[in-house]
């Protein structure tokens, strides 16, 4: 019965690949191998989201060895709407990556290149899908370990110093998650993530649980990039490859997000996390901060990648924003703006990828006219930028609406108001790109460009239709969203 | 380096003594301090002092560069094809109880297997990285 | 008197750690920084280590002759997730240095403000 053994699969799939990738040493077979295995991982990810909604939590024990001796997979709604958005977005950029990649990067390292993105894939994997605390520890830093090297195979120089100061702060960010979970293991003596979660509470007013609780959140809260810990995702994913950047800006910092809600809300639990500390009144601090001073800063950058990498800053403060409000209505846009921020940053990436590909920069000067040169990608690009603002039938727009709708359940009408105001700062920067791109003629010795080629299109175009589609029926994310929230604070599902 | 009579007698005579010495911990890691990681570090730690004495050129000739990037993969799919080998006896993944007529020998071969995969690829990838960043220079 | 003596071990963990933490944010030097990383880390190991000590425990090997007579033994515990750990320092340190070494070629230099500087020319 192999649909027993799916939680393994889905690790072990990738984990093989990547090694075979260098066996074989030739960068065509090294993408057809990559893109055949993001595709299984896909199917396996549907396959455990059907199988969660229809009957409860999965567990998987490793090795046979009971729970909280062994190391156990456990995957409930939280979790396999996570795996799906992760390895949906791989199904996606792995197809897309060929052309990209082949342009970007020389082609005696494209063999490489695939199984760093594969052990990448793994580690992000790996850390959604477990359910034993240091298990997460390792699986996150063979994700970021690949994620430097993936990052420092781009272009320009600027990718190296990048990947360094990526390496720099998210190895401290590790480091700090780390002493957390060692101080949790010495109150508590067990590393299971649902045996911690009821040792716990005989131990909560002590001073090394509060340690613990600080390491661990000040630790993913780096990996997360929430303001002021977001200092390397700018540079990182401006310079890092196209399909890099697509890939990292639609997983990475949800499955960091995903680590600190089963952190606070599992392990320590809400109660604690909001009556011993205050972590609901600094999260929401912060991440309205970082929504106004990320999107301030990406009005002015000139460089369009990295003003999209600043507006995911800002878009990872509304994610923060949605679970500072501890509610149900709170969480529930926390969580579906995961999966709508996916959509969009992947679709608008993936725009610009195909810009790079054809004009060779993304400079904002250099693309003057390109609305008329590049119909279809510019298109993409601003059905991308209203789902950014949050324009009614995209998927932008039901994130906000929970956000608002939380605070207004709250009686906090400022918090409602400063959302819509940085929605107003949000049309800013994409009208910008607009108005270059489509109300202004091509410079006068620029060679021609055409149209992106098929394959970069129809990954970007499948990312766009998603996002109005799940834009117009939200069923699938308002509902696992939802059902993930209620069971997060313990009520149930 | 190669003018150095004592140097190179020295390490002519400790280097068999290291390479033994790794396989000593390698297999008796289920009995004391020892195991895959620690291995692969001191066979690795064998060849670059070869390097480091005779010369790259030879220690390139002993151990080419592809053969070294084989050996990495090699070692992960070892440890990674135990745990699928499980999956077809029937367990979980990384099941070892399977692998033999009883518990305890299915365990102590899974272990044994595991650890050797550890040990071939920290080894080849202590000697990759020392001839990738040797190799920068010149 | 107990609380500083006593715990010694925590202490020079919290000293490690800081000065580990300081070298990396202090200095410009990249290769200084990833010194300062692994000095973080080593505190780390050392933070684990001591949690696993059980007073008056010996090694957790199996002694011939024991009998059936009870031996009290550390943790062997977090002696396998420190491993886990120092294979990860020495494999972030490896990749911190091919960075330096890949930057020093593109640059001329591994002086943080001088790489600034160049960066924010063109």
């Amino acid at each position: 019965m192999i649909a027993a053994h799916y939680p393994a699969l889905q690790i072990v799939a990738p984990l093989i690949a990547a090694p075979l990738c260098v066996l074989l040493r030739r960068g065509t077979l090294a993408w057809l191998i990559a893109v055949a295995v993001s595709w299984l991982v896909f199917f396996i990810a549907i396959q455990l989201l059907q199988q969660v909604m229809a009957s409860g939590p999965i567990s998987y024990e490793l090795g046979g060895w009971a729970a909280p001796w062994g190391i156990e997979y456990r995957i409930d709604s939280v979790n396999a709407f996570v795996l799906l958005i992760v390895s949906g977005i791989s199904a996606v950029v792995a197809p897309y990556a060929r052309a990209t990649v082949a342009k970007e990067i020389p082609e005696d390292r494209h063999y490489l290149f695939y199984s760093a993105y594969l052990l990448c894939l793994t580690g992000l994997l790996g850390i959604v899908i477990t359910g034993d605390a240091f298990n997460v520890f390792v699986f996150l830093e063979i994700s970021s370990l690949s994620s430097y090297v993936l990052i420092s195979l781009g272009k320009d120089r600027k990718a190296l110093t990048a990947a360094y100061q990526y390496l720099v702060m998210g190895t401290i960010g590790a480091t700090f998650f780390l002493i957390g979970v060692g101080l949790v293991y010495a109150m508590t003596g067990t590393l299971n993530m649902a045996d911690i979660a009821v040792r716990l509470d005989a131990v909560e007013n002590t001073r090394t649980v509060l340690a613990a609780f600080a390491f661990i959140t000040v630790g993913l809260g780096l990996k997360l990039a929430l303001f002021p810990l977001h200092l390397w995702l700018p540079n990182a994913y401006a310079y890092a490859p196209s399909a890099v950047t697509v890939f990292l800006a639609a997983t990475a910092t949800k499955v960091a997000l995903y680590t600190m809600l089963r952190f606070v809300f599992t392990l320590f639990g809400a109660d604690f996390a909001l009556n011993v500390t205050f972590l609901a009144g600094f999260l929401m601090a912060l991440a309205i901060v970082g929504v106004f001073a990320a999107s301030i800063t990406a009005i002015f950058q000139n460089n369009i990648k990295r003003m999209l990498a600043y507006s995911s800053v800002a878009q990872v403060g509304y994610m923060v924003l949605g679970v500072s409000f501890f509610s149900v209505t709170g969480l529930t846009g926390g969580i579906v703006h995961m999966f709508n921020h996916a959509m969009m940053k992947g679709a608008l990436f993936m725009a610009l990828g195909a810009v790079f590909y054809r004009l060779g920069t993304v400079h904002l000067d250099r693309m003057r006219g390109l609305g008329r040169q590049m119909p279809l990608t510019m298109f993409a690009f601003v059905i991308g930028g209203f789902s950014l603002i949050g324009l009614p039938l995209t998927v932008g727009f039901i994130s906000k609406w929970y956000l608002i709708l939380a605070a207004l359940e709250r009686g906090w009408w400022p918090i409602a108001g400063l959302v819509l105001l940085s929605s107003l700062l949000a049309v800013a920067y994409v009208w910008r790109v607009i108005e270059v791109a489509y109300f202004r003629d091509p410079p006068e010795n620029h060679p021609k460009v055409t149209e992106a080629p098929l394959s970069l299109l129809v990954p970007m175009w499948i990312l766009v239709l998603a996002n109005i589609y799940f834009g117009i029926d939200t069923s699938l994310t308002i509902g696992v969203a939802e059902r993930a929230a209620k069971s997060l604070l313990g009520l149930g599902g | 380096m190669r003018h150095h009579i004592i140097l190179r007698v020295v390490a002519k005579l400790s280097i068999p003594f290291i390479m033994l010495y790794a396989l000593y911990v390698q297999f008796h890691g289920d009995f004391g301090p020892g195991g895959g990681f620690q291995a692969g570090v001191i066979f690795g730690a064998a060849f670059i002092l070869y390097a480091l004495i005779f010369g790259l050129d030879n220690a390139l000739k002993v151990a080419p560069m592809n053969v070294v990037t084989f050996f990495i993969s090699i070692g992960l799919l070892l440890y990674a094809g135990v745990g699928v080998a499980a999956l077809f006896y029937g367990g979980q993944f990384l099941d070892y109880g399977v692998l033999a007529s009883d518990s305890v020998s299915g365990q102590h071969l899974g272990i044994l297997l595991v650890e050797l995969g550890v040990g071939i690829t920290v080894a080849a990838v202590m000697i990759a990285i020392f001839f990738t960043f040797a190799d920068r220079g010149r | 008197m107990d609380f500083f003596v006593g715990h010694y071990n925590y202490w020079i963990f919290v000293f490690l750690m800081m000065l580990g933490f300081y070298v990396v944010v202090a200095r410009g030097n990249l290769v200084k920084k990833i010194i300062g990383l692994n000095i973080f880390q080593a505190s780390v190991f050392l933070l684990y280590i001591s949690i696993g000590k059980v007073f008056g425990g010996t090694a957790p090997i199996i002694i011939e002759g024991a009998g059936g007579s009870p031996v009290t033994y550390s943790n062997p515990l977090p002696h396998v997730l420190i491993l886990t750990a120092i294979v990860v320092g020495v494999a972030t340190t490896a990749l911190g240095l091919s960075l330096v070494i890949r930057i020093n070629e593109a640059y001329g230099t591994i002086e943080e403000d001088e790489i600034s500087e160049m960066d924010l020319e063109p």
